[in-house]
């Protein structure tokens, strides 16, 4: 009980913080404003489980030499190979691969074993659950799962992850994380926190500079933010836009995020399926800029949706998280693939240096990566130590953002970077984290997650594309929606 | 029939002759670009780069690269190694391919060969589960493979091969035209094992038949994506299909268009290059398959 | 010889234990569970999971109890999809399988005939028949690119019609791609299964209709067809009874969403589709479709036995004259 206030306190402190490095808020502080998915929970008042004992059987010599990190892609294992080794005090030892990038071999002797399965098509989920569901009785544990926003309430209150605060991780070492990142992966029943994660995905407007300067005669972030200001502003700017043969955005679910993360109301209450209005106006709004013209038909990552992203691709923007701009617009915006010397990351080189960001029409997150500690792990130790690293480690932190350009999850690594005149060479020099830093201020998430996320929305946007190419009405999309959705999640109803 | 008339039909008959040819040949040359066309594509693709949009009639320069990532820790990391799964492909299929032939041939024998009550019933039979899709019990299988602890592993994809109802039916069809029951009786009165018969002078006989049947069993196999997609989880023990439909998958992160092309190249060949140089007999093979009744 | 026959019946039996060991364990034991749970609701919650420190957990995630047919209600309710999903299976496999079996037809005829004498046959059923050694799912990603924005065929559709949307998008397009797919799969197979059939029919039959005048087309549907008729239904039973499985292509050119949706139906959803959609959530529902599967094919069965009979009277017709 006393942990679990504890946590609640430091929660609420962080909420509260409004300098930097602020002390913990003391032990009797009340519950009741900590974290907003971290509310009242009665599942404290018995005794609580330690999450980090043996539940089940041991495991075999074999699990205990293995840390076993289950994952959809490589995105945490580039970062993990490439600045854990240098922050942190176990005994790693790496080598180096084809590419030239440092690989960890082992951590304090215990080798690493990857298990990599693709999101799509609920197939990550499918086989982690086979793996967490078998977890107690198997002799190979699983160490480390990765999950996202969108289902990650399944995992963090099924009984599944380690609690962090029992692999000894404080709410101290928390402090300076964001608390929506933290809700994300809040076990709603006990407030106990269950994964943690190095970035915060805070969301912008991604613009492409040349045409800011051709159609609106300028590209400053600043002045062209006035364009997008709101969603009557930025539909405006695409009829703009359209004038000039330029397209606004490029594909349907380009806007999704912003609306989807502004809901009223989960998706999934009480195993009922709901339409939140924000999704319907999400809908809205794409049939009147696909009717428009104001976008290109594409769907999110295909080929022709890339396309758009080259510096003449006839498209002003895309709504982008951090991560969005070394996975996908870097890549796919320049002529020549950058390489490991980086030698070539240059103006000139296609659209680098040519593309601006501003903070669009409404504060949304898109994705992001938790690490969670699966229960009835061997390795608790490393487990924490990686958690602690490359989480909590402020100067593990800022070098991320740095060589990864992601915005990472801690306010004083964030804040010192701005501080000393961080500029992003591929913004043209731009210093966007200060816009990003405003933006993560705003999200909330209190009551905006449910398990289903994932489905929910894949299957939404994939039904509502017949929709919007004007093969079906929006009830018949609807009923598409209602039968997919159904199918695959057979215990849920939808009125 | 007057003369004239049939002067004139004959020409007529000729000229009428020349344009049906005509029409054959265009339409086996169209029919032709059309089967070949894709694998021009597929080909020039697989030596183009990352992201891909519109045609391109020329092989790029990329081949090399595709090459070398498609063989690096990363691409084994998120898709599996695809060296393995071409092993691991080549494992199944194969391993399918000789229980299938071997125990069809025993079964279509003790059919073929032995009088016995149940004869006509077994017969009968297998013959009616011939009909039986692999799908009817797909679910039932799924699950109790899983109850069973066999999910995951290639049991479930190799062992079934031994009751292949469709490779049965060909082997005694076979039997019938090219396997006298004397022969037997020979051997028997040699002094000559029943089983040692089957192994040592009837397996030789059926060898035209074995090489058709393990050609086609190995190439359904090896091409097969929705059992090994019920069955295998671990990326270690993927088939080839399972790899690439995996690549085709793949996030933004790793989506790589000109691997995946030179990976699904890579899938293909092996099965081409078989049949090229064996097509006349596989021909031959699925005309004799036809002679049913 | 009976004696004989009687003291080696017990190697018959032995014989047939591998089979049929085999065959009960990985598909009538399954069969049976199939049929078992498509009476019963079976839903697993994919929205949860168990395991942890509580079992409880694991018990809230699956519920099994008796529904009698509901399920097999389910799949024939107008308002399901699932009854789409079996009008869509047929449909699909006609837009694929009229194509094949004309064309089948067609370069049948030509390679056998006589006096059209077709050059480079062996070439030709070579290539033609090649797309059936590879493997589905490949071709079905190939199309997948060619057709998809920013593909080559999309390119080349999008000059000719103007219109910017993908064929993937509409309906036709879609299907036909699947079944234009399924075509370039079989129709070499076909061919070469009807050469075969046309081949065994008795060439003074042709001779005798040449001399009395008749002209290719009469023969094809006078002598031809008649004779090979046997043959085509068995085709077309075992071509429906694929199509009913049809699942590779479908799945990977659509992305397991099997669109577009018109009227709120997946139009190129198939049921083994449904099935993999299924098979960790609804499990009942699931089952309840294989045994439909199950049923079609076993009336599709049943009815080439009763054409076989037919055909065997042919063959042995056919093959008296040969010899004769």
């Amino acid at each position: 009980m006393t942990q679990l206030k504890r946590i609640l306190a430091g929660a609420l402190s962080v909420c509260m913080a409004a300098s930097v490095m602020t002390a913990c808020g003391n032990d009797d502080s009340s519950s009741a404003s900590g974290g907003s998915n971290s509310t009242g929970s009665n599942g404290g008042t018995e005794s609580r489980t330690n999450t980090a004992e043996l539940h089940g059987v041991e495991s075999s010599e074999e699990s205990k030499n293995t840390l076993t990190i289950y994952c959809w892609n490589t995105e945490f294992k580039s970062r993990l190979d490439k600045y854990y080794p240098a922050h942190t005090d176990m005994t790693v030892t790496t080598s180096t691969d084809a590419d030239g990038n440092q690989v960890i071999d082992a951590i304090n002797g215990v080798k690493i074993n990857w298990v990599q399965n693709e999101n799509e098509g609920n197939v990550y989920q499918t086989k982690l659950d086979e793996a967490l569901k078998a977890q107690k009785e198997s002799t190979e544990k699983v160490d480390i799962f990765l999950i996202e926003a969108d289902y990650a309430l399944k995992y963090i209150n099924g009984d599944v992850a380690l609690s962090v605060q029992d692999i000894g991780i404080t709410e101290d070492d928390l402090s300076q994380q964001y608390q929506y990142v933290k809700d994300v992966a809040t076990d709603t029943k006990t407030g106990e926190l269950k994964g943690v994660s190095w970035q915060a995905t805070p969301g912008l407007f991604l613009y492409n500079a040349e045409y800011a300067k051709e159609v609106l005669g300028t590209d400053d972030p600043a002045e062209v933010q006035e364009y997008v200001k709101d969603w009557d502003a930025f539909t405006e700017t695409a009829q703009l836009m359209a004038d000039n043969g330029i397209k606004m955005l490029s594909g349907y679910d380009d806007a999704y995020r912003l609306y989807s993360n502004n809901v009223a109301a989960p998706w999934v209450t009480d195993d009922k399926i709901t339409v939140d209005p924000q999704i319907k106006a999400w809908v809205d709004q794409t049939k009147e800029y696909t009717d428009k013209g104001y976008n290109n038909k594409t769907s999110l990552w295909d080929d022709a949706w890339a396309a758009g992203q080259k510096i003449d691709g006839k498209v002003f923007g895309y709504f982008f998280s951090t991560w969005g701009i070394p996975f996908t617009l870097l890549p796919n915006t320049v002529d020549e693939e950058i390489k490991a010397d980086n030698s070539n990351a240059v103006e000139g080189n296609g659209g680098y240096g040519k593309w601006r960001a501003c903070e669009g029409p409404q504060a949304y997150f898109w994705g992001g990566t938790w690490i969670c500690g699966a229960i009835d792990s061997d390795n608790t130790d490393i487990v924490a130590d990686i958690m602690k690293v490359m989480t909590c480690n402020k100067e593990c932190m800022k070098e991320i953002t740095e060589g990864e350009q992601d915005y990472t999850n801690n306010k004083a690594a964030i804040q010192e970077l701005i501080d000393g005149g961080y500029k992003n060479d591929f913004l043209g020099g731009q210093n966007h984290l200060a816009l990003l830093t405003e933006a993560a201020d705003k999200i909330d998430l209190s009551n905006k997650l449910s398990a289903y996320d994932q489905g929910c929305n894949e299957k939404f946007q994939a039904a509502m594309k017949s929709y919007f190419d004007g093969s079906s009405t929006y009830e018949e999309a609807l009923e598409a929606f209602k039968k997919e959705i159904t199918a695959l999640y057979s215990n849920l109803s939808m009125d | 029939m007057p003369m004239s008339t049939d002067v004139v039909g004959h020409s007529n008959d000729r000229t009428r002759l020349l344009v049906r040819r005509i029409i054959a040949y265009v339409v086996l040359i169209l029919l032709v670009l059309i089967s070949l066309f894709p694998f021009y594509l597929l080909i020039v693709n697989a030596t183009r780069g990352k992201v891909q949009s519109g045609i391109e009639w020329i092989p790029s320069n990329l081949l090399g690269k595709n090459f070398s990532s498609l063989f690096s820790a990363k691409t084994s990391t998120a898709y599996g190694s695809v060296f393995g799964a071409l092993k691991n492909s080549l494992i199944i299929s194969g391993l399918s391919a000789i229980l299938s032939i071997y125990f069809s041939a025993l079964t279509a024998y003790a059919i073929h060969v032995y009088d016995f009550k149940l004869k006509k019933f077994a017969f009968t039979f297998i013959l009616i589960v011939m009909m039986v899709p692999t799908q009817a019990s797909a679910i039932g299988f799924y699950r109790l493979m899983k109850d069973w602890g066999l999910n995951n592993s290639y049991i479930p994809l190799i062992v079934p091969a031994i009751a292949a109802p469709a490779v049965f039916y060909f082997m005694k069809q076979y039997m019938d035209s090219a396997l006298p029951l004397e022969i037997v009786e020979a051997a028997r009165i040699d002094g000559c094992g029943e089983f040692r018969t089957f192994n040592s002078i009837v397996i030789p006989i059926l060898k035209p038949a074995f090489a058709v049947q393990a050609i086609f069993t190995f190439v359904t196999n090896w091409n097969n994506y929705f059992m090994p997609r019920l069955i295998i989880e671990d990326k270690s023990k993927y088939t080839v299909p399972l790899v690439l439909s995996a690549m085709r998958n793949a996030g933004p992160l790793e989506s790589d268009a000109g691997l995946f092309n030179l990976y699904i190249v890579i899938a293909i060949l092996p099965v081409v290059i078989v049949y090229l140089c064996l097509s006349k007999f596989i021909i031959r093979g699925v005309a004799l398959g036809s002679v049913k009744g | 010889m009976k004696k004989k026959s009687i003291s080696y019946a017990k190697w018959g039996y032995i014989f047939l234990i591998p089979f049929f060991v085999v065959y009960i364990v990985f598909s009538l034991y399954p069969l049976i569970q199939t049929f078992y749970n498509s009476f019963h609701e079976y839903i697993i919650d994919r929205g949860s999971i168990g395991g942890g420190w509580t079992t409880e957990a694991v018990a809230a995630e699956e519920q099994i109890k008796f529904i009698g047919i509901d399920n097999y209600k389910e799949i024939f309710s107008a308002d399901g999809t699932l009854v789409h999903s079996f009008i869509n299976t047929i449909v699909i496999w006609l837009v694929g399988f009229i194509p094949q079996i004309a064309v089948s037809l067609l370069l049948a005829t030509w390679f056998t005939d006589l006096r059209l004498k077709i050059k480079a046959q062996g070439f030709f059923k070579t290539v033609i028949y090649l797309p059936n050694v590879i493997m589905a799912s490949a071709i079905a990603f190939m199309f997948y690119t060619l057709f998809n924005q920013g593909g080559a065929m999309y390119d080349l559709v999008c000059r000719i019609t103007g219109n910017e949307d993908t064929l993937l998008n509409s309906v036709w397009g879609t299907r036909g791609i699947i079944g234009f797919i399924n075509f370039l799969l079989w129709y070499g197979n076909t061919t070469i299964l009807l050469m075969a059939a046309i081949m065994g029919v008795d060439t003074s039959l042709y001779e005798s209709a040449q001399i009395d005048g008749a002209n290719p087309t009469q023969t094809f549907w006078k002598i031809t067809i008649p004779l090979i008729k046997p043959l085509l239904s068995y085709v077309l039973v075992t071509s429906m009874i694929g199509g009913l499985q049809m699942y590779d292509v479908p799945a990977l050119l659509t992305n397991d969403e099997g669109n577009p949706i018109v009227n709120g139906v997946r139009t190129a959803r198939t049921l083994v589709m449904e099935i993999q959609t299924r098979k960790d959530s609804n499990v009942g529902l699931a089952s309840a479709i294989c045994v439909v599967i199950f049923i079609v094919s076993a009336v599709l069965g049943f009815a080439i036995n009763f054409l076989g009979s037919d055909k065997r009277d042919g063959k042995k017709k056919k093959k008296k004259a040969k010899r004769g």
